[in-house]
């Protein structure tokens, strides 16, 4: 009997510890949560407030002037044009996460289905040049876009996407999972050609993984700044990154309209914000199957 | 792979499918690689408006990167220093933070309820562009921002966060945390998913508290993947450039302290057109990130249940 006792007591000790840190846990997170929305939520408060009153002193509760600072953001044509930026980078971003993840598909299927001498090295060199930063070969690459004469257009920011390794290696191994050479073989048998057989066969099955590549690599064109200044000098090519750098020098100049410059910020990241809100289930799960852009 | 497929040679359209990546790889990333290496050889940039080279001055380039200035600051390696800097500012508190999230996450004593919920706002500031998140964090801090008004209400005078350099470069790092501590928590808690359950089981029935299940099963088996993000973090954190780009400008505001490898590289490219100089930067960057690579592919060809290698 006592020995019983005894035995619950620890129990219920170790209940109470477990719910004690079971608190402390929630605890935790919720002020971590709090933080990784704290940004995001204090841009769009201070995009609802007029320049007055941000310079007189921070506002915890909205203001009304929301409606106001975007449609003085959406035509100031000061420096840039926003509605001309964002457009730049909708295009370009839309257009490399498409090439991207078709074109990444497309070499790793190459490199599965098909036996070849140079399969091999294909492979490994890829792997290779995985982790070479794009920065290191910036000057080559200025030079280059200078030659083909595609300065101040979105070529040379679009067509680069073909070759990604990182995106390739996703593909390559998401293939290896879940396409079976009977399906590829099953094809041929019904006289299917190849890029048949890989545009209406092994693509559709290749869907989740594509969609997850295509977020991403959408976020990261659109997120890119590095290059995109290297290239897009005239300010009617510039990307909504270019533009964010932009005001660093512009709310230095006398008269800024603070609350537009919020609103700017805001209109430069919601697309993604959005976008994420809808897919994050996919993309929180690319990330843990090593998506990972450095 | 399977070899009954080898009879009949379809070997042709493997060249065909893989075509487009390598064409593009060469004229674009290989092309320009290589001509940035042959570049460093050369002294090659433009003078007002006076084109001088490219003539070919072997590893000039490379000595000049290396020469102390009028002050006797090699820019280099106080560039690198910069860098590094910043960089240990927001990974070493991020790896600790997301380490403690990840064992949170994962605990079956917590049970914690909701996780893809924490877990999708946690990932969220990844994904903002890094140059508008910077933008927003210097009008918080700026001079007539809402923390300077806060102080000021709160009886403080302005402190001018952005003419402080340990002031700023906690901010750049402070940024760099906010965006990847989401990320890190994500792998570290797919390495602890990934280590055999039997081994917490074996270890609660001989009675092992947390805290040394923590330190004797978890910690050891999450070493390879602590290395692979540390160092993939490293590699990530050489190419800092947005976020100090936008807060100290091409500057490297104040006093060139938070200017890194990148943005140095960036000025040789943009206001002094001088390639000789970014080609030699190019290449030692090249360098450091490879020597980098290396050490990630061997952490993880050992992770992958070969016989460890230790050495020492």
């Amino acid at each position: 009997m006592a020995e019983v006792t005894m035995l619950n007591r620890e129990n219920d000790d170790a209940k109470g510890k477990t719910i004690a840190a079971r608190v402390v846990a929630y605890i935790f997170l919720i002020l971590v949560t709090l933080l990784s929305l704290f940004p995001l939520l204090l841009l769009i408060l201070n995009a609802t407030h007029t320049n007055n009153e941000l310079q007189s002193g921070f506002h915890a509760m909205p203001g009304g002037a929301f409606i106001d600072n975007f449609v003085t953001a959406w035509n100031d044509t000061a420096l840039f044009t926003l509605p001309r930026s964002m457009l730049n980078s909708f295009i370009i971003a839309a257009s490399s996460c498409i090439i991207t993840s078709y074109f990444s598909a497309m070499t790793a299927y190459g490199i599965h289905v098909y036996d070849f001498k140079m399969k091999k090295f294909a492979f490994n060199f890829i792997m290779v040049i995985m982790t070479i930063p794009t920065q290191v070969s910036a000057v080559g690459f200025v030079q280059l876009v200078g030659k083909f004469g595609m300065n101040n257009t979105y070529w040379p920011l679009i067509i680069p996407a073909i070759a990604a390794p990182s995106v390739f290696f996703y593909m390559k191994q998401y293939i290896e999972s879940t396409l079976p050479m009977e399906v590829v073989e099953a094809a041929r048998v019904d006289g299917s050609n190849e890029f048949r057989t890989f545009n209406s066969i092994a693509l559709p099955m290749l869907k989740p993984a594509i969609a997850v590549q295509m977020i991403f690599a959408f976020v990261s064109s659109w997120n890119n700044f590095f290059t995109p200044a290297l290239i897009l000098s005239k300010s009617e090519m510039w990307t909504l990154p270019i533009v964010n750098a932009t005001l660093r020098a512009k709310i230095q100049s006398q008269n800024c309209d603070i609350g537009e410059v919020y609103m700017m910020i805001l209109l430069s990241i919601i697309p993604v914000v959005i976008v994420y809100f809808f897919l994050s289930k996919h993309i929180v799960q690319g990330v843990a199957l090593g998506a990972v852009k450095g | 792979m399977n070899k009954k497929h080898k009879l009949v040679s379809y070997a042709k359209w493997g060249y065909i499918f893989i075509a487009p990546f390598f064409i593009v790889y060469i004229i674009f990333q290989l092309i320009p690689l290589l001509s940035t290496f042959y570049y460093s050889f050369f002294e090659n940039y433009r003078s007002g408006l006076t084109q001088v080279g490219p003539n070919f001055i072997g590893f000039g380039n490379y000595a000049t990167l290396f020469t102390p200035d009028a002050n006797g600051q090699i820019d280099i390696l106080a560039y690198f220093g910069n860098t590094l800097i910043m960089w240990v500012m927001g990974a070493v508190p991020q790896l600790l933070f997301s380490l403690i999230l990840a064992v949170i996450f994962t605990s079956e004593r917590l049970r914690i309820k909701g996780q893809r919920f924490f877990k999708t706002v946690m990932y969220m500031p990844n994904l903002i562009m890094a140059a508008a998140f910077a933008m927003l964090f210097f009008m918080l801090f700026s001079n007539i921002g809402p923390i300077n008004q806060m102080i000021v209400a709160g009886g403080g005078t302005t402190f001018d966060f952005f003419a402080n350099m340990w002031a700023t470069r906690s901010i750049i790092a402070g940024i760099n945390f906010l965006m990847w501590f989401g990320n890190t928590t994500i792998l570290l808690m797919a390495g602890i998913m990934g280590i055999d359950q039997s081994l917490f089981e074996a270890a609660s029935i001989d009675g092992a508290t947390s805290w040394q299940v923590f330190w004797k099963i978890t910690m050891p088996l999450l070493k390879p993947i602590m290395v692979y993000v540390a160092i993939t973090s490293l590699i990530g954190g050489l190419q800092m450039f947005d976020v100090p780009q936008v807060i100290g400008t091409s500057m490297g505001s104040p006093n060139r302290s938070t200017m890194t490898m990148i943005m140095y590289l960036n000025n040789f490219l943009g206001t002094s057109k001088n390639f000789g100089m970014a080609g030699a930067l190019s290449v030692i960057i090249f360098v450091i990130t490879g020597i980098l690579s290396v050490i990630v592919y061997r952490t993880m060809a050992t992770d992958t249940g070969k016989p460890k290698k230790r050495k020492g």
